[in-house]
C-alpha cells in the first residue's frame, strides 16, 4: 500500500517536472485525463522521457501510445506491467 | 465475400467511367476558372458514391476502404481538385463511421446521407493555432434548451460553399484546454459562412478553398461521442494521409502518362533510332515506381491494423502514416516535373495533350496540406522515444 503510493507520488513528481500542465498535478486526482487537463502531445513525449529515467525502464513501442499515459492511474499499471511497481 | 469484391468491381468501374467520361473533359475548364466541379459530384451523386463507405446498415454501399482508396487514384488521374473533394468527404464519412459509439443522432444522419447524397466537408484549420490541427481556439458555447454554439475562424474550408454539412472540430467547452476537442456535424441550415478574402490559388483550384468565419447553432447530439484525439489518430489523420497520397499517386501517373505518350509520338516518327526523351522517361518511371510502393504499402499497413484500431495510436503508426504524408507529397511534384523535363516546351504549354503544368501545380499543395514542416516537427518529438520504427 505504501509502496503503491510512493509509485504514485513519484510519478506525480515527473509529470510536475515534464507534463507542462496548466493546473497543480496535486489538484487532480489518479484518475483525472492528463490530455483533457491540458498536456499536449509534445509534453507527453516529455512526461515518457521523464518517465523511463526515473524509475529506469523502457517503454515498448505497444505501450507509446496516449491511452497508457492518460492519468496517474493508467502511467502505475503501466510501469507494474514493467514490473516496476509491483 | 465474392458479393462485396463484385460491388467493389462495379464501383471502380462506376468511378473509372466518371473520371474518364465527366471529370478529365471538365479539368482544364475548373482548373483555369478556379470552379467547384459540379458536374464531377453530381456524377459521383448519381452513383451512390457519397455512401460509399457507409455500411448496409445505414442505407449505405459499404465499399471497401481499399476500393475507395483506388477510386480516389483513378480520379487523381482525371482531376486533382475533384479527386481531393471526394477524398475529403470520404475522410469526413469514415470519422463519422467509425467513431458513432452508438450515437442515434449520427446513425440517422448516415441514412440521411446515404439517402440524400449529402456532401460533407470539413472545417478543421484555425487562424492562431499554428497549423496544429490537435489545439482548438474556438468552443463549443452552451445555450438554452440542449443548443449550443460556435464561431471559428478558419484559413481555409475546401468547398464550404457547396457542402451540405460541415463536420468541425472545436474545444469541448468555452473552459476547456485547447487539446481537449470534440468534433461537430451541422447543416447547411444551422451555419453560416462569412467568406473571408479570394479563392486564387496555384493549384487544386477546383476545390474553392477560401479562408470562413464560420457560425453555426445546433443541438448538442450533433457533437460526436468520440473526442477528437481518438478520432483523429486513429481514423481522420491516417485516412486523410491514405486517400490524399492515392490522388497525388493518381496526378503523378497520369503526368507520366502523358511524358510516355510524348516518348512515343517521337519514336512513331523515327521509328529506327531511341528517341533522346526514351532514357529520361525511364528514370522517371523509377521514380514513379518509389511513389507507388510507398502509397501501397501505406495502405496495406493500415488495412494490416484494422482488426486492432487501437493500434494505430502507438507512435510507431503515427510515424508510419506522417512519413506515408511526407513522403508521397514530396514525391509527388517530383514525378511530375520529370515528366515535364520529358515533354519540353510541349509540357509546359497549357493546351497541349502533354500539357503538365496543372499536375505540377496541384500536386504543389501536397506539402502544405498539413505543412510537412509541422508533421515534421511532431515526428522528431516522437522518435525521442519511439523505438521500432
Amino acid at each position: 500500500m505504501n509502496q503503491s503510493a510512493d509509485v504514485a507520488d513519484r510519478i506525480r513528481q515527473v509529470i510536475r517536472e515534464h507534463g507542462h500542465l496548466p493546473v497543480d498535478i496535486s489538484t487532480l486526482d489518479d484518475e483525472t485525463d492528463l490530455f483533457q487537463a491540458g498536456m499536449t502531445s509534445h509534453a507527453s513525449v516529455n512526461l515518457m522521457l521523464g518517465l523511463e529515467s526515473a524509475f529506469d525502464v523502457e517503454f515498448p513501442d505497444a505501450m507509446l501510445k496516449r491511452s497508457v499515459f492518460q492519468s496517474v492511474s493508467a502511467i502505475k499499471a503501466a510501469l507494474a506491467q514493467l514490473q516496476v511497481a509491483a | 465475400m465474392t458479393v462485396a469484391v463484385d460491388r467493389d468491381q462495379a464501383f471502380l468501374a462506376a468511378i473509372r467511367r466518371i473520371a474518364g467520361e465527366v471529370a478529365a473533359p471538365s479539368a482544364d475548364d475548373v482548373d483555369r476558372n478556379a470552379r467547384f466541379p459540379s458536374e464531377t459530384i453530381e456524377a459521383l451523386r448519381a452513383e451512390h458514391a457519397m455512401s460509399a463507405l457507409i455500411p448496409e446498415e445505414y442505407g449505405g454501399e459499404e465499399i471497401s476502404f481499399e476500393a475507395v482508396a483506388a477510386a480516389c487514384f483513378e480520379l487523381g488521374r482525371r482531376c486533382g481538385a475533384s479527386a481531393m473533394v471526394f477524398a475529403m468527404h470520404q475522410i469526413q464519412i469514415a470519422s463519422i463511421v467509425r467513431h458513432l459509439n452508438g450515437s442515434a443522432w449520427f446513425e440517422q444522419y448516415l441514412r440521411d446521407v446515404s439517402r440524400d447524397q449529402r456532401l460533407v466537408a470539413s472545417v478543421t484549420s484555425e487562424i492562431g493555432t499554428g497549423g496544429d490541427l490537435g489545439k482548438s481556439i474556438a468552443a463549443v458555447t452552451p445555450g438554452a434548451y440542449g443548443q449550443a454554439t460556435f464561431e471559428k475562424q478558419a484559413p481555409t474550408v475546401s468547398y464550404g460553399a457547396y457542402a451540405d454539412d460541415l463536420l468541425t472540430t472545436l474545444r469541448r467547452a468555452p473552459e476547456a484546454e485547447p487539446g481537449d476537442q470534440v468534433v461537430v456535424l451541422t447543416h447547411r441550415e444551422q451555419f453560416n459562412l462569412e467568406q473571408k478574402g479570394t479563392w486564387d490559388p496555384m493549384g487544386m483550384r477546383g476545390t474553392c478553398s477560401p479562408g470562413y468565419t464560420v457560425r453555426a447553432e445546433f443541438p448538442v447530439e450533433q457533437v460526436l461521442p468520440t473526442p477528437f484525439s481518438t478520432v483523429g489518430t486513429e481514423s481522420m489523420v491516417p485516412i486523410s494521409h491514405i486517400l490524399w497520397s492515392h490522388l497525388w499517386l493518381g496526378i503523378a501517373t497520369d503526368a507520366f502518362d502523358r511524358a510516355r505518350a510524348f516518348v512515343r509520338a517521337s519514336a512513331k516518327a523515327r521509328p529506327d533510332q531511341l528517341p533522346p526523351t526514351a532514357v529520361r522517361l525511364s528514370q522517371l518511371m523509377s521514380e514513379l515506381s518509389l511513389l507507388r510502393a510507398e502509397v501501397s504499402t501505406g495502405l496495406r499497413d493500415f488495412s494490416d491494423a484494422s482488426g486492432d484500431r487501437e493500434s494505430l495510436t502507438t507512435m510507431a503508426m503515427i510515424l508510419r502514416f506522417n512519413n506515408l504524408k511526407i513522403a508521397a507529397s514530396e514525391q509527388a511534384p517530383r514525378v511530375c516535373q520529370g515528366a515535364m523535363n520529358v515533354c519540353g516546351i510541349v509540357g509546359y504549354k497549357n493546351d497541349t495533350p502533354f500539357s503538365i503544368g496543372r499536375h505540377l501545380r496541384d500536386t504543389m499543395s501536397a506539402c502544405l496540406m498539413v505543412a510537412n514542416e509541422r508533421i515534421h516537427q511532431t515526428n522528431a518529438s516522437l522518435l525521442l522515444i519511439a523505438k521500432d520504427v
